[in-house]
Protein backbone atom coordinates (compact mmCIF):
# COMPACT_ATOMS: atom_id res chain seq x y z
CA UNK A 1 0.00 0.00 0.00
CA UNK A 2 2.59 2.04 1.00
CA UNK A 3 4.69 1.92 -2.03
CA UNK A 4 1.82 2.51 -3.85
CA UNK A 5 1.29 5.82 -2.59
CA UNK A 6 4.82 6.71 -2.70
CA UNK A 7 4.75 6.12 -6.50
CA UNK A 8 1.02 7.78 -7.06
CA UNK A 9 3.24 11.00 -5.84
CA UNK A 10 5.54 10.75 -8.54
CA UNK A 11 3.28 10.56 -11.30
CA UNK A 12 0.40 12.80 -12.78
CA UNK A 13 -1.99 10.61 -13.68
CA UNK A 14 -5.45 10.09 -11.26
CA UNK A 15 -5.36 6.89 -9.73
CA UNK A 16 -7.89 4.30 -11.43
CA UNK A 17 -11.02 4.62 -10.53
CA UNK A 18 -12.33 2.08 -7.20
CA UNK A 19 -15.51 0.99 -9.33
CA UNK A 20 -16.85 1.75 -13.02
CA UNK A 21 -19.84 3.20 -14.85
CA UNK A 22 -21.27 0.30 -17.28
CA UNK A 23 -23.47 0.46 -19.62
CA UNK A 24 -26.63 -1.55 -18.67
CA UNK A 25 -26.45 -5.06 -20.47
CA UNK A 26 -29.68 -6.78 -21.74
CA UNK A 27 -29.92 -10.08 -18.88
CA UNK A 28 -27.77 -10.57 -16.23
CA UNK A 29 -27.84 -13.93 -14.58
CA UNK A 30 -28.18 -12.14 -10.96
CA UNK A 31 -29.46 -8.86 -10.27
CA UNK A 32 -28.77 -7.80 -6.62
CA UNK A 33 -31.51 -4.87 -5.64
CA UNK A 34 -29.35 -2.37 -2.48
CA UNK A 35 -26.06 -1.35 -2.83
CA UNK A 36 -25.19 -2.06 0.91
CA UNK A 37 -22.77 -3.92 2.26
CA UNK A 38 -25.23 -6.95 2.16
CA UNK A 39 -25.80 -6.57 -1.68
CA UNK A 40 -22.13 -5.67 -2.19
CA UNK A 41 -20.49 -8.90 -0.32
CA UNK A 42 -22.80 -10.93 -2.00
CA UNK A 43 -22.10 -10.12 -5.53
CA UNK A 44 -18.07 -10.61 -4.32
CA UNK A 45 -18.30 -13.73 -3.16
CA UNK A 46 -20.96 -14.93 -6.30
CA UNK A 47 -17.72 -13.71 -8.30
CA UNK A 48 -14.65 -14.83 -6.38
CA UNK A 49 -16.18 -18.54 -5.33
CA UNK A 50 -18.47 -19.19 -7.72
CA UNK A 51 -17.21 -17.53 -10.96
CA UNK A 52 -20.56 -15.62 -11.40
CA UNK A 53 -19.77 -12.66 -12.42
CA UNK A 54 -22.73 -11.42 -14.82
CA UNK A 55 -24.22 -9.94 -11.97
CA UNK A 56 -25.88 -6.29 -11.62
CA UNK A 57 -26.21 -4.42 -8.24
CA UNK A 58 -29.25 -1.74 -8.76
CA UNK A 59 -28.52 1.23 -5.93
CA UNK A 60 -31.58 3.95 -6.06
CA UNK A 61 -28.93 6.18 -4.88
CA UNK A 62 -24.91 5.98 -4.13
CA UNK A 63 -23.51 3.18 -2.89
CA UNK A 64 -23.21 2.96 1.17
CA UNK A 65 -26.36 5.32 1.04
CA UNK A 66 -28.31 3.20 3.33
CA UNK A 67 -27.67 1.82 6.81
CA UNK A 68 -24.39 0.63 5.68
CA UNK A 69 -23.08 4.20 5.58
CA UNK A 70 -24.80 4.86 8.69
CA UNK A 71 -24.60 2.75 11.34
CA UNK A 72 -22.29 2.41 14.22
CA UNK A 73 -19.77 -0.22 13.37
CA UNK A 74 -20.22 -2.35 16.09
CA UNK A 75 -19.20 -5.85 15.28
CA UNK A 76 -19.24 -8.86 18.14
CA UNK A 77 -20.60 -12.55 18.21
CA UNK A 78 -21.83 -12.61 21.76
CA UNK A 79 -25.96 -13.34 20.83
CA UNK A 80 -28.13 -15.11 23.33
CA UNK A 81 -29.17 -17.82 20.97
CA UNK A 82 -26.54 -20.45 19.94
CA UNK A 83 -27.58 -20.08 15.92
CA UNK A 84 -27.03 -16.62 16.13
CA UNK A 85 -23.88 -17.24 18.05
CA UNK A 86 -22.59 -19.50 15.33
CA UNK A 87 -23.64 -17.65 12.64
CA UNK A 88 -22.08 -13.56 13.96
CA UNK A 89 -18.79 -15.59 15.12
CA UNK A 90 -18.56 -17.11 11.27
CA UNK A 91 -18.80 -13.26 10.02
CA UNK A 92 -15.91 -11.65 12.72
CA UNK A 93 -13.76 -14.61 11.36
CA UNK A 94 -14.07 -12.56 7.53
CA UNK A 95 -13.78 -9.35 8.96
CA UNK A 96 -10.80 -10.10 11.04
CA UNK A 97 -9.22 -11.19 7.61
CA UNK A 98 -10.79 -8.08 5.59
CA UNK A 99 -8.19 -5.54 5.35
CA UNK A 100 -5.41 -8.36 3.72
CA UNK A 101 -7.89 -9.91 1.42
CA UNK A 102 -8.55 -6.46 0.06
CA UNK A 103 -5.56 -4.90 0.27
CA UNK A 104 -7.15 -1.71 2.01
CA UNK A 105 -7.41 -0.70 5.46
CA UNK A 106 -10.93 -1.32 6.64
CA UNK A 107 -9.54 -0.23 10.24
CA UNK A 108 -11.18 -2.98 12.92
CA UNK A 109 -10.33 -2.48 15.91
CA UNK A 110 -11.25 -5.60 18.51
CA UNK A 111 -11.40 -3.08 21.05
CA UNK A 112 -13.60 -5.14 23.76
CA UNK A 113 -17.13 -4.48 24.11
CA UNK A 114 -18.62 -4.68 27.83
CA UNK A 115 -22.72 -5.34 27.94
CA UNK A 116 -23.50 -3.65 31.17
CA UNK A 117 -25.94 -5.03 33.93
CA UNK A 118 -27.76 -3.03 35.97
CA UNK A 119 -30.47 -5.74 38.12
CA UNK A 120 -30.19 -8.73 39.21
CA UNK A 121 -32.38 -10.06 36.01
CA UNK A 122 -29.65 -8.17 33.51
CA UNK A 123 -27.04 -10.22 35.61
CA UNK A 124 -28.97 -13.64 35.06
CA UNK A 125 -29.42 -12.99 31.05
CA UNK A 126 -25.33 -12.07 31.09
CA UNK A 127 -24.54 -15.51 32.53
CA UNK A 128 -26.64 -17.17 30.15
CA UNK A 129 -25.30 -15.54 27.17
CA UNK A 130 -21.66 -16.25 28.51
CA UNK A 131 -22.84 -19.63 29.06
CA UNK A 132 -23.96 -20.05 25.29
CA UNK A 133 -21.38 -18.27 23.96
CA UNK A 134 -18.51 -20.16 25.27
CA UNK A 135 -20.19 -23.58 24.37
CA UNK A 136 -19.29 -21.85 20.60
CA UNK A 137 -15.89 -21.13 21.63
CA UNK A 138 -16.28 -17.30 21.64
CA UNK A 139 -14.48 -15.29 24.27
CA UNK A 140 -17.21 -13.80 26.54
CA UNK A 141 -17.53 -13.76 30.28
CA UNK A 142 -18.80 -11.55 33.00
CA UNK A 143 -17.01 -8.90 34.91
CA UNK A 144 -17.44 -7.21 38.16
CA UNK A 145 -17.14 -3.15 38.53
CA UNK A 146 -14.06 -3.10 39.93
CA UNK A 147 -12.42 -4.75 36.51
CA UNK A 148 -15.22 -2.73 34.84
CA UNK A 149 -13.62 0.04 36.05
CA UNK A 150 -10.13 -0.47 35.09
CA UNK A 151 -10.71 -1.08 31.73
CA UNK A 152 -13.16 2.19 31.82
CA UNK A 153 -11.83 4.40 34.06
CA UNK A 154 -13.91 7.59 33.49
CA UNK A 155 -17.62 5.05 34.12
CA UNK A 156 -19.26 5.28 37.38
CA UNK A 157 -19.35 2.60 39.10
CA UNK A 158 -20.85 3.75 42.62
CA UNK A 159 -23.97 3.45 43.92
CA UNK A 160 -25.14 6.90 43.21
CA UNK A 161 -27.14 6.62 40.12
CA UNK A 162 -30.74 5.21 39.52
CA UNK A 163 -29.29 2.00 38.28
CA UNK A 164 -25.63 1.38 39.45
CA UNK A 165 -23.72 -1.17 37.40
CA UNK A 166 -23.39 -4.41 38.87
CA UNK A 167 -21.75 -6.22 36.42
CA UNK A 168 -21.06 -6.65 32.87
CA UNK A 169 -20.57 -9.18 29.92
CA UNK A 170 -17.04 -8.76 28.39
CA UNK A 171 -16.74 -9.76 25.34
CA UNK A 172 -12.92 -9.13 24.01
CA UNK A 173 -13.12 -9.97 20.29
CA UNK A 174 -15.88 -7.30 19.78
CA UNK A 175 -15.01 -4.08 18.11
CA UNK A 176 -15.43 -1.37 15.65
CA UNK A 177 -14.97 -0.69 12.05
CA UNK A 178 -14.48 1.66 9.18
CA UNK A 179 -17.89 1.20 7.60
CA UNK A 180 -17.21 3.16 4.26
CA UNK A 181 -14.51 1.27 3.79
CA UNK A 182 -16.10 -2.08 3.85
CA UNK A 183 -18.88 -1.04 1.28
CA UNK A 184 -15.91 0.26 -0.72
CA UNK A 185 -14.07 -2.67 -0.55
CA UNK A 186 -16.33 -5.04 -1.67
CA UNK A 187 -17.23 -2.37 -4.42
CA UNK A 188 -13.87 -2.41 -5.96
CA UNK A 189 -13.16 -5.93 -5.46
CA UNK A 190 -16.29 -6.98 -7.23
CA UNK A 191 -16.42 -4.67 -10.03
CA UNK A 192 -12.81 -6.17 -11.11
CA UNK A 193 -14.50 -9.27 -11.01
CA UNK A 194 -16.42 -7.66 -13.87
CA UNK A 195 -19.81 -7.59 -11.15
CA UNK A 196 -21.65 -4.57 -12.88
CA UNK A 197 -22.45 -1.51 -10.14
CA UNK A 198 -25.62 0.82 -11.48
CA UNK A 199 -25.81 3.62 -8.98
CA UNK A 200 -29.03 6.20 -9.12
CA UNK A 201 -30.57 3.41 -10.50
CA UNK A 202 -33.99 2.49 -8.92
CA UNK A 203 -35.48 -0.41 -9.13
CA UNK A 204 -39.59 0.46 -9.96
CA UNK A 205 -41.17 -3.03 -10.78
CA UNK A 206 -40.43 -7.08 -10.90
CA UNK A 207 -41.84 -9.16 -13.20
CA UNK A 208 -42.48 -12.12 -12.92
CA UNK A 209 -44.50 -14.81 -14.98
CA UNK A 210 -45.88 -18.65 -13.62
CA UNK A 211 -44.48 -18.13 -10.31
CA UNK A 212 -40.66 -17.33 -11.95
CA UNK A 213 -38.95 -13.92 -12.03
CA UNK A 214 -38.24 -13.21 -15.53
CA UNK A 215 -37.03 -9.35 -15.25
CA UNK A 216 -37.01 -6.02 -13.86
CA UNK A 217 -38.01 -2.27 -14.37
CA UNK A 218 -35.72 0.32 -13.44
CA UNK A 219 -35.52 3.74 -14.06
CA UNK A 220 -33.16 3.37 -16.90
CA UNK A 221 -35.28 0.79 -18.46
CA UNK A 222 -35.86 -3.20 -18.09
CA UNK A 223 -33.36 -6.18 -17.74
CA UNK A 224 -34.17 -9.27 -18.08
CA UNK A 225 -33.06 -11.77 -15.03
CA UNK A 226 -34.16 -14.86 -13.67
CA UNK A 227 -32.60 -14.39 -9.86
CA UNK A 228 -33.31 -11.17 -8.10
CA UNK A 229 -31.35 -11.30 -4.73
CA UNK A 230 -33.50 -8.39 -1.75
CA UNK A 231 -30.93 -6.94 -0.06
CA UNK A 232 -32.57 -3.39 0.64
CA UNK A 233 -32.67 -3.64 4.86
CA UNK A 234 -35.58 -0.85 5.56
CA UNK A 235 -36.97 -0.60 2.13
CA UNK A 236 -36.79 -4.52 1.66
CA UNK A 237 -41.17 -5.06 2.07
CA UNK A 238 -41.30 -2.73 -0.71
CA UNK A 239 -39.03 -4.13 -2.71
CA UNK A 240 -40.92 -7.97 -1.39
CA UNK A 241 -44.21 -6.39 -2.31
CA UNK A 242 -43.56 -5.93 -6.28
CA UNK A 243 -43.17 -9.86 -6.50
CA UNK A 244 -46.18 -10.37 -4.80
CA UNK A 245 -44.43 -11.47 -1.59
CA UNK A 246 -45.12 -10.40 2.19
CA UNK A 247 -42.75 -10.31 4.96
CA UNK A 248 -42.94 -9.82 8.72
CA UNK A 249 -41.08 -7.21 8.53
CA UNK A 250 -41.93 -2.93 9.97
CA UNK A 251 -39.67 -0.36 9.34
CA UNK A 252 -38.22 1.67 11.87
CA UNK A 253 -35.73 5.18 11.96
CA UNK A 254 -32.36 4.48 14.27
CA UNK A 255 -30.73 7.44 15.39
CA UNK A 256 -27.21 8.22 16.39
CA UNK A 257 -25.07 11.42 16.94
CA UNK A 258 -21.57 12.18 17.40
CA UNK A 259 -20.07 14.38 20.04
CA UNK A 260 -17.12 16.73 19.34
CA UNK A 261 -13.37 15.24 19.09
CA UNK A 262 -11.40 14.50 22.52
CA UNK A 263 -8.29 13.18 23.30
CA UNK A 264 -8.88 9.86 24.24
CA UNK A 265 -11.19 8.57 26.77
CA UNK A 266 -12.77 5.73 26.29
CA UNK A 267 -10.97 2.32 24.81
CA UNK A 268 -13.72 -0.32 25.10
CA UNK A 269 -17.24 -0.11 23.39
CA UNK A 270 -19.94 0.77 26.32
CA UNK A 271 -23.67 -0.64 26.03
CA UNK A 272 -26.55 -0.31 28.82
CA UNK A 273 -29.34 -2.31 27.92
CA UNK A 274 -31.17 -0.96 30.65
CA UNK A 275 -30.54 2.75 29.56
CA UNK A 276 -30.94 2.16 26.48
CA UNK A 277 -27.60 3.60 24.95
CA UNK A 278 -24.36 2.55 24.42
CA UNK A 279 -20.91 4.48 22.95
CA UNK A 280 -17.63 3.86 21.50
CA UNK A 281 -15.14 6.53 20.44
CA UNK A 282 -13.82 7.21 16.94
CA UNK A 283 -10.41 7.26 15.59
CA UNK A 284 -11.33 10.86 15.52
CA UNK A 285 -11.88 11.28 19.05
CA UNK A 286 -15.91 11.88 18.40
CA UNK A 287 -17.86 9.63 20.63
CA UNK A 288 -20.58 8.17 18.79
CA UNK A 289 -23.70 7.37 20.78
CA UNK A 290 -26.12 5.84 20.29
CA UNK A 291 -30.05 4.27 21.61
CA UNK A 292 -32.93 1.78 20.45
CA UNK A 293 -35.35 2.49 17.41
CA UNK A 294 -37.15 5.27 17.31
CA UNK A 295 -40.86 4.81 18.89
CA UNK A 296 -43.02 4.53 16.11
CA UNK A 297 -42.54 3.02 12.39
CA UNK A 298 -41.66 5.28 9.34
CA UNK A 299 -39.65 5.94 5.99
CA UNK A 300 -38.51 9.04 6.97
CA UNK A 301 -34.59 10.01 8.04
CA UNK A 302 -35.22 13.10 10.36
CA UNK A 303 -33.81 13.51 13.90
CA UNK A 304 -35.64 14.11 16.54
CA UNK A 305 -34.84 16.64 19.85
CA UNK A 306 -36.24 13.47 21.66
CA UNK A 307 -33.87 11.34 20.69
CA UNK A 308 -30.88 13.80 21.82
CA UNK A 309 -32.62 14.50 25.16
CA UNK A 310 -32.90 10.86 26.35
CA UNK A 311 -29.86 9.83 25.16
CA UNK A 312 -27.82 12.65 26.66
CA UNK A 313 -29.06 11.91 29.92
CA UNK A 314 -28.53 7.97 30.34
CA UNK A 315 -24.94 8.70 28.84
CA UNK A 316 -24.37 11.15 31.39
CA UNK A 317 -25.28 8.97 34.15
CA UNK A 318 -22.79 6.42 33.08
CA UNK A 319 -19.94 9.39 32.46
CA UNK A 320 -20.60 12.35 34.19
CA UNK A 321 -17.75 13.79 33.05
CA UNK A 322 -18.89 14.37 29.79
CA UNK A 323 -21.34 17.11 30.43
CA UNK A 324 -20.24 20.01 29.11
CA UNK A 325 -18.82 18.39 25.92
CA UNK A 326 -21.42 18.78 23.04
CA UNK A 327 -22.82 16.70 20.26
CA UNK A 328 -21.66 17.43 16.95
CA UNK A 329 -24.11 16.10 14.81
CA UNK A 330 -26.64 13.26 14.74
CA UNK A 331 -28.67 11.34 12.56
CA UNK A 332 -30.68 8.45 11.08
CA UNK A 333 -31.15 4.97 9.41
CA UNK A 334 -33.77 2.70 8.73
CA UNK A 335 -33.98 -0.49 10.42
CA UNK A 336 -35.95 -3.34 8.64
CA UNK A 337 -37.28 -4.97 12.55
CA UNK A 338 -38.51 -8.80 12.67
CA UNK A 339 -41.00 -10.07 15.19
CA UNK A 340 -37.68 -12.48 16.81
CA UNK A 341 -34.71 -10.27 15.95
CA UNK A 342 -33.05 -11.83 13.73
CA UNK A 343 -32.96 -11.88 9.84
CA UNK A 344 -34.53 -13.22 7.13
CA UNK A 345 -32.46 -15.27 4.37
CA UNK A 346 -33.31 -17.15 1.61
CA UNK A 347 -35.87 -18.44 -0.53
CA UNK A 348 -39.76 -17.18 -0.65
CA UNK A 349 -42.26 -18.72 -2.29
CA UNK A 350 -41.98 -17.15 -6.07
CA UNK A 351 -38.73 -18.61 -7.91
CA UNK A 352 -35.68 -16.53 -8.73
CA UNK A 353 -37.15 -14.14 -5.53
CA UNK A 354 -34.40 -14.58 -2.99
CA UNK A 355 -34.07 -12.02 0.32
CA UNK A 356 -31.26 -10.98 2.72
CA UNK A 357 -33.80 -8.38 4.74
CA UNK A 358 -34.49 -8.29 8.52
CA UNK A 359 -31.07 -6.77 9.40
CA UNK A 360 -32.70 -4.77 11.99
CA UNK A 361 -30.22 -2.51 14.16
CA UNK A 362 -27.36 -5.14 13.80
CA UNK A 363 -26.80 -5.77 10.35
CA UNK A 364 -23.63 -4.28 9.72
CA UNK A 365 -21.52 -7.18 10.93
CA UNK A 366 -23.05 -9.82 9.57
CA UNK A 367 -22.41 -8.10 5.91
CA UNK A 368 -19.43 -10.44 5.12
CA UNK A 369 -21.07 -13.60 6.17
CA UNK A 370 -24.35 -12.77 4.95
CA UNK A 371 -22.98 -12.59 1.52
CA UNK A 372 -20.67 -15.45 1.56
CA UNK A 373 -24.09 -17.71 2.89
CA UNK A 374 -26.15 -15.91 0.29
CA UNK A 375 -23.60 -16.80 -2.88
CA UNK A 376 -23.73 -20.07 -1.91
CA UNK A 377 -27.23 -20.68 -1.89
CA UNK A 378 -27.70 -18.89 -5.27
CA UNK A 379 -25.07 -20.59 -6.82
CA UNK A 380 -25.94 -23.51 -5.69
CA UNK A 381 -30.04 -23.27 -5.05
CA UNK A 382 -29.84 -24.78 -1.64
CA UNK A 383 -29.69 -23.64 1.98
CA UNK A 384 -26.64 -23.21 3.71
CA UNK A 385 -27.03 -24.95 7.11
CA UNK A 386 -25.46 -22.11 9.13
CA UNK A 387 -28.48 -19.74 7.74
CA UNK A 388 -30.88 -22.69 7.48
CA UNK A 389 -32.72 -21.00 11.14
CA UNK A 390 -33.18 -17.65 9.40
CA UNK A 391 -35.39 -18.79 6.40
CA UNK A 392 -38.50 -17.42 5.59
CA UNK A 393 -40.59 -20.25 6.51
CA UNK A 394 -39.96 -20.24 10.24
CA UNK A 395 -42.99 -18.02 10.72
CA UNK A 396 -44.82 -20.90 9.48
CA UNK A 397 -43.64 -23.61 10.94
CA UNK A 398 -43.27 -21.73 14.73
CA UNK A 399 -39.76 -21.42 14.90
CA UNK A 400 -38.42 -18.08 15.86
CA UNK A 401 -35.55 -17.74 16.96
CA UNK A 402 -35.60 -15.43 19.55
CA UNK A 403 -32.72 -12.94 19.79
CA UNK A 404 -34.13 -9.88 21.53
CA UNK A 405 -32.23 -10.41 25.00
CA UNK A 406 -29.20 -9.69 22.92
CA UNK A 407 -30.44 -7.24 19.78
CA UNK A 408 -32.77 -4.91 21.27
CA UNK A 409 -29.91 -2.04 21.79
CA UNK A 410 -27.04 -3.53 21.71
CA UNK A 411 -26.33 -3.75 17.95
CA UNK B 1 -44.57 14.80 14.45
CA UNK B 2 -43.97 16.48 17.73
CA UNK B 3 -48.10 16.62 18.48
CA UNK B 4 -50.46 14.13 18.35
CA UNK B 5 -54.43 14.81 18.55
CA UNK B 6 -55.96 12.56 20.99
CA UNK B 7 -59.69 12.12 19.97
CA UNK B 8 -60.59 12.32 23.76
CA UNK B 9 -57.81 15.16 24.83
CA UNK B 10 -56.69 17.23 22.20
CA UNK B 11 -53.50 18.45 20.92
CA UNK B 12 -50.73 16.44 23.07
CA UNK B 13 -47.26 15.69 23.25
CA UNK B 14 -45.97 12.87 21.34
CA UNK B 15 -44.34 11.35 23.78
CA UNK B 16 -47.17 11.03 25.68
CA UNK B 17 -48.31 8.56 23.25
CA UNK B 18 -47.45 4.69 22.11
CA UNK B 19 -47.62 3.38 18.71
CA UNK B 20 -49.44 0.37 18.35
CA UNK B 21 -48.44 -0.82 14.80
CA UNK B 22 -50.25 -0.87 11.38
CA UNK B 23 -53.88 -1.63 11.18
CA UNK B 24 -54.01 -5.54 10.94
CA UNK B 25 -57.45 -6.85 11.12
CA UNK B 26 -58.16 -9.98 13.33
CA UNK B 27 -59.48 -13.48 11.36
CA UNK B 28 -63.04 -13.09 11.82
CA UNK B 29 -63.26 -17.28 12.60
CA UNK B 30 -60.27 -17.68 14.24
CA UNK B 31 -61.29 -21.68 14.92
CA UNK B 32 -61.75 -22.23 11.63
CA UNK B 33 -58.76 -20.28 10.17
CA UNK B 34 -55.76 -22.18 8.54
CA UNK B 35 -52.92 -21.93 10.65
CA UNK B 36 -51.13 -20.05 7.26
CA UNK B 37 -53.26 -17.34 7.28
CA UNK B 38 -52.94 -17.21 11.20
CA UNK B 39 -49.24 -16.83 10.44
CA UNK B 40 -49.98 -14.51 7.96
CA UNK B 41 -51.79 -12.81 10.69
CA UNK B 42 -49.60 -12.36 13.73
CA UNK B 43 -46.48 -11.53 11.51
CA UNK B 44 -46.88 -10.22 8.13
CA UNK B 45 -47.00 -6.91 7.62
CA UNK B 46 -47.76 -4.27 4.34
CA UNK B 47 -45.06 -1.92 6.39
CA UNK B 48 -46.73 0.92 4.23
CA UNK B 49 -44.52 3.72 2.27
CA UNK B 50 -47.22 6.60 2.27
CA UNK B 51 -50.08 6.78 3.80
CA UNK B 52 -51.04 4.25 6.86
CA UNK B 53 -53.90 3.58 9.32
CA UNK B 54 -52.64 2.72 12.64
CA UNK B 55 -53.49 2.17 16.37
CA UNK B 56 -51.84 4.67 18.93
CA UNK B 57 -52.38 4.57 23.16
CA UNK B 58 -52.78 7.55 25.10
CA UNK B 59 -50.82 5.87 27.45
CA UNK B 60 -49.61 8.94 29.72
CA UNK B 61 -53.34 10.80 29.29
CA UNK B 62 -56.41 8.86 29.27
CA UNK B 63 -55.32 5.55 27.94
CA UNK B 64 -57.40 5.33 25.01
CA UNK B 65 -56.86 3.45 21.94
CA UNK B 66 -57.49 5.10 19.07
CA UNK B 67 -56.98 5.33 14.64
CA UNK B 68 -54.54 7.16 13.16
CA UNK B 69 -53.73 7.93 9.38
CA UNK B 70 -50.30 8.91 8.84
CA UNK B 71 -47.87 9.54 6.42
CA UNK B 72 -44.61 7.10 7.22
CA UNK B 73 -42.74 9.17 4.69
CA UNK B 74 -42.89 12.78 6.10
CA UNK B 75 -44.81 11.46 9.42
CA UNK B 76 -47.31 14.12 8.57
CA UNK B 77 -50.34 13.48 10.48
CA UNK B 78 -53.39 13.58 8.61
CA UNK B 79 -56.09 12.37 11.03
CA UNK B 80 -56.84 10.62 14.24
CA UNK B 81 -60.29 9.00 14.86
CA UNK B 82 -62.02 6.61 17.26
CA UNK B 83 -62.62 2.89 15.99
CA UNK B 84 -66.41 2.57 14.68
CA UNK B 85 -67.48 -0.48 16.26
CA UNK B 86 -70.71 -0.77 14.12
C1 LIG C 1 -27.89 4.50 13.36
C2 LIG C 1 -27.64 3.04 13.07
C3 LIG C 1 -26.71 2.32 13.82
C4 LIG C 1 -26.45 0.99 13.55
N1 LIG C 1 -25.47 0.36 14.26
C5 LIG C 1 -25.11 -0.89 13.93
C6 LIG C 1 -24.00 -1.49 14.58
O1 LIG C 1 -23.36 -0.89 15.45
N2 LIG C 1 -23.66 -2.76 14.22
C7 LIG C 1 -24.34 -3.45 13.26
O2 LIG C 1 -23.98 -4.59 12.99
N3 LIG C 1 -25.40 -2.89 12.62
C8 LIG C 1 -25.80 -1.63 12.92
N4 LIG C 1 -26.86 -1.03 12.27
C9 LIG C 1 -27.63 -1.81 11.29
C10 LIG C 1 -26.94 -1.84 9.93
O3 LIG C 1 -26.62 -0.53 9.54
C11 LIG C 1 -27.81 -2.48 8.85
O4 LIG C 1 -28.41 -3.66 9.32
C12 LIG C 1 -26.99 -2.83 7.63
O5 LIG C 1 -26.20 -1.74 7.24
C13 LIG C 1 -27.86 -3.26 6.48
O6 LIG C 1 -27.07 -3.37 5.33
P1 LIG C 1 -27.71 -3.69 3.94
O7 LIG C 1 -26.61 -3.75 2.97
O8 LIG C 1 -28.60 -4.88 4.06
O9 LIG C 1 -28.70 -2.47 3.66
P2 LIG C 1 -28.42 -0.90 3.39
O10 LIG C 1 -27.03 -0.52 3.64
O11 LIG C 1 -29.50 -0.15 4.08
O12 LIG C 1 -28.62 -0.83 1.84
C14 LIG C 1 -29.88 -0.95 1.22
C15 LIG C 1 -29.82 -0.12 -0.05
O13 LIG C 1 -30.98 -0.38 -0.84
C16 LIG C 1 -31.21 0.78 -1.60
N5 LIG C 1 -32.56 0.75 -2.14
C17 LIG C 1 -33.74 0.89 -1.48
N6 LIG C 1 -34.77 0.84 -2.34
C18 LIG C 1 -34.24 0.66 -3.58
C19 LIG C 1 -34.81 0.54 -4.89
N7 LIG C 1 -36.14 0.59 -5.10
N8 LIG C 1 -33.97 0.36 -5.96
C20 LIG C 1 -32.61 0.31 -5.76
N9 LIG C 1 -32.04 0.43 -4.54
C21 LIG C 1 -32.85 0.60 -3.46
C22 LIG C 1 -30.98 1.91 -0.59
O14 LIG C 1 -30.71 3.14 -1.23
C23 LIG C 1 -29.78 1.38 0.21
O15 LIG C 1 -28.55 1.90 -0.22
C24 LIG C 1 -27.16 0.31 12.53
C25 LIG C 1 -28.12 1.01 11.77
C26 LIG C 1 -28.35 2.36 12.02
C27 LIG C 1 -29.36 3.10 11.19
ZN1 LIG D 1 -56.28 11.11 25.60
Amino acid sequence: MSLKLIRQAFTNTPPPRMWHQPEFKERYDVVIIGGGAHGLACAYYLAKEHGITNVAILEKRYIGSGGSGRNTTIIRSNYLTPEGVRFYNESVKLYEQMSAEFDFNVMFSQRGHLTLAHTDSAVRTMRRRAEVNQLQGVDSHLIWPDEIKKLCPPIDVSEHPRYPILAALYHPPGGIIRHDAVVWGYAHHADRMGVHIHQLTELTGIRVENGQVVGVETNRGYIKTGMVLNATAGWCSLIAAMAGVRLPVTTFPLQACVTEPLKPFLDVIIVSGSLHVYVSQSDRGELVMGAAVDPFASYSMNGSLAFTEGISGHILELFPALSHVRILRQWAGLCDMTPDYSPIMGFTPVKGFVVDVGWGTYGFKASPISGKTMAQLIATNSTPDLIHPFRLSRFYENDLVGEKGAASVGH
Amino acid sequence: MILIICPNCGRRNAQEFRYGGEVNPRPKQPLEVKDDAWADYLYMRDNRSGVQKEWWYHQAGCQLWFLAERNTQTNELLRTYLLDWS
